[in-house]
């Protein structure tokens, strides 16, 4: 459906489903690696059909975000490449934060704390999925020192990955107009304009 | 629970005080390792008393057998020959559950009630509330807890918690021919312990000594051992032993920080929201664009 002609389109049907394949894993592997972590959140184990089902359905979720997250990274890497641009953005990021960034270097598809936590998100799921691997004892049976690495490196991972998506979704909520890029795949002009004018004129040639 | 002697100090995944008013006296199990003839009656008392049956294995070239912990195996005899002084010595150690006071596998466990650490000492796995992740084994610093291949759950010598709780002994202790096995009150086993010392020393062995590592803040199974101060002679037997600081950061310290860290980043979220305001596209802007797409349709 095309709500408005003049909108732009920022992902192909295929970039989002891509992603919320993603997103509804890491919902899913957040919410049970939770309830492996600290006792306050094992009741969170009775969605999954209590604490052995948990267990069992954690890792194979695990396997399908990190295939689905190597396919995301893969299509937006190249966009991700850090340019000086994005050095000085980020180096400013104090007014993106107060609400104002208006005066900030021009942006393309992606400012720099995007492509930050683009990068951040990518080592977050490796260390997750090497460590996880060395702690999933149904099918691995790795020196204990090994596996105790491991469990330190998932734990610590996964909280760094849940507050950069905490941090994620919040922008995506809090600057208007984006989530709908993740729904439909398009943005207004206004939005591209006031967030990302080296992308928006690229697209518009303007 | 409705016995004293099963009253509870300490339950897996659980941040809350287990009922703590009644004293129960903490009890030992202490092998005299310099007593064990390695006839392997404890090994089979411990699978009559427990219904536990493992597979029959082959002959490994030495007299273990089997030659490893299992989930049905919750007591194995370990054998190595050294040479101590110009004189073989065949050291025979029963391998076990040591139900450390603070036990490893308890503070690594993420299931509520599958780790239990009775008032008297003893660590049990109460297996139907088990989730098979295998913490447990992560946790240990014995490297005794076995995940079982037929149902996913963690099984280890339960001191034969049920008998101790109506007042018997261990059925490894109740077995043992030569009474290398003794159990009782953890006070009354040093003793005993102090004793067999005296006698092993007169004998020569000067480094004879207990092995209750404080390391694990005790055991509840203590070793008499000729050779103290090598514990790792008797089959790798751990010099100091202690919980993995990998496992106390993991499950210590990391748990709270990493858990307010992650409610800070979600309030500080919801109250960036609520002070800045949401991140708009300015009515300049969208004015601008209006005035563009009208101009470009009067073309």
């Amino acid at each position: 459906m095309i709500r408005n002609p003049k909108d732009l389109q920022r992902y192909t049907a295929s970039e989002r489903a891509n992603h919320w394949v993603v997103g509804i894993c890491f919902i899913l592997l957040g919410l049970s690696g939770l309830a492996f972590f600290h006792p306050a959140f094992f009741p969170l184990t009775q969605l999954f059909g209590g604490g052995v089902w948990a267990r069992i359905l954690h890792p194979f979720l695990g396997v399908l975000m990190a295939l689905s997250f190597v396919a995301m990274f893969c299509r937006f890497k190249s966009l991700n490449a850090m340019t000086p641009a994005d050095k000085e953005w980020l180096s400013r990021i104090g007014e993106m934060v107060d609400g104002d960034d208006h005066n900030l270097p021009e942006q393309g598809k992606y400012n720099g704390g995007q492509k930050m936590m683009f990068w951040a998100l990518a080592v977050c799921v490796l260390l997750l999925a090497v460590s996880g691997v060395l702690m999933w004892r149904a099918y691995f049976n790795l020196p204990v020192d090994l596996v105790r690495f491991g469990s330190v490196i998932h734990a610590a991972a996964a909280a760094v990955m849940i507050a950069l998506i905490f941090v994620h979704v919040y922008a995506a909520i809090w600057v208007k107009g984006t989530i709908r890029a993740m729904w439909y795949g398009t943005v207004t002009r206004g939005w591209a304009k006031q967030h990302h004018r080296g992308w928006y004129r690229q697209v518009t040639g303007k | 629970m409705a016995l004293q002697s099963l009253d509870i100090a300490r339950r897996s995944a659980t941040t809350t005080p287990p009922p703590g008013v009644r004293e129960t006296t903490e009890v030992a199990k202490l092998i005299d390792v310099t007593t064990c003839v390695g006839c392997k009656a404890c090994q089979v008392a411990c699978m009559e008393w427990n219904d536990v049956r493992d597979e029959v294995g082959s002959c490994a070239g030495t007299f273990a057998n089997p030659t490893d912990l299992s989930a049905k195996s919750w007591t194995v005899m370990r054998y190595n020959e050294v040479e101590e002084g110009g004189k073989l010595e065949w050291l025979i150690r029963k391998d076990g559950c040591m139900h450390c006071s603070d036990p490893g596998c308890l503070k690594a466990c993420p299931a509520p009630g599958a780790i239990i650490q009775y008032a008297n000492g003893i660590v049990d796995f109460h297996q139907e509330n088990c989730i098979g992740c295998g913490y447990c084994v992560t946790g240990c610093p014995f490297n005794v807890p076995r995940l079982a291949k037929e149902d996913s759950k963690a099984y280890k010598c339960s001191l034969c918690s049920d008998r101790v709780a109506v007042g018997q002994a261990p059925a490894c202790a109740k077995v043992c021919p030569t009474g290398a096995i003794q159990f009782g009150s953890k006070e009354q086993m040093k003793d005993v312990a102090a004793k067999r010392l005296v006698d092993l020393k007169a004998r020569g062995f000067a480094k004879a000594g207990l092995y209750d590592p404080p390391g694990v803040g005790g055991t509840h199974v203590m070793y008499v051992l000729h050779h103290a101060d090598r514990p790792e002679l008797y089959s790798k037997l751990p010099n100091d032993p202690s919980i993995s600081p990998m496992v106390s950061l993991w499950k210590g310290f990391a748990k709270p920080l990493a858990t307010l860290a992650l409610a800070g980043v979600a309030l500080g979220s919801l109250f960036h929201y609520v002070t800045k305001g949401p991140n708009e596209v300015s009515k300049e802007l969208e004015d601008e664009l209006e005035k563009e797409t009208e101009e470009e349709m009067r073309q």
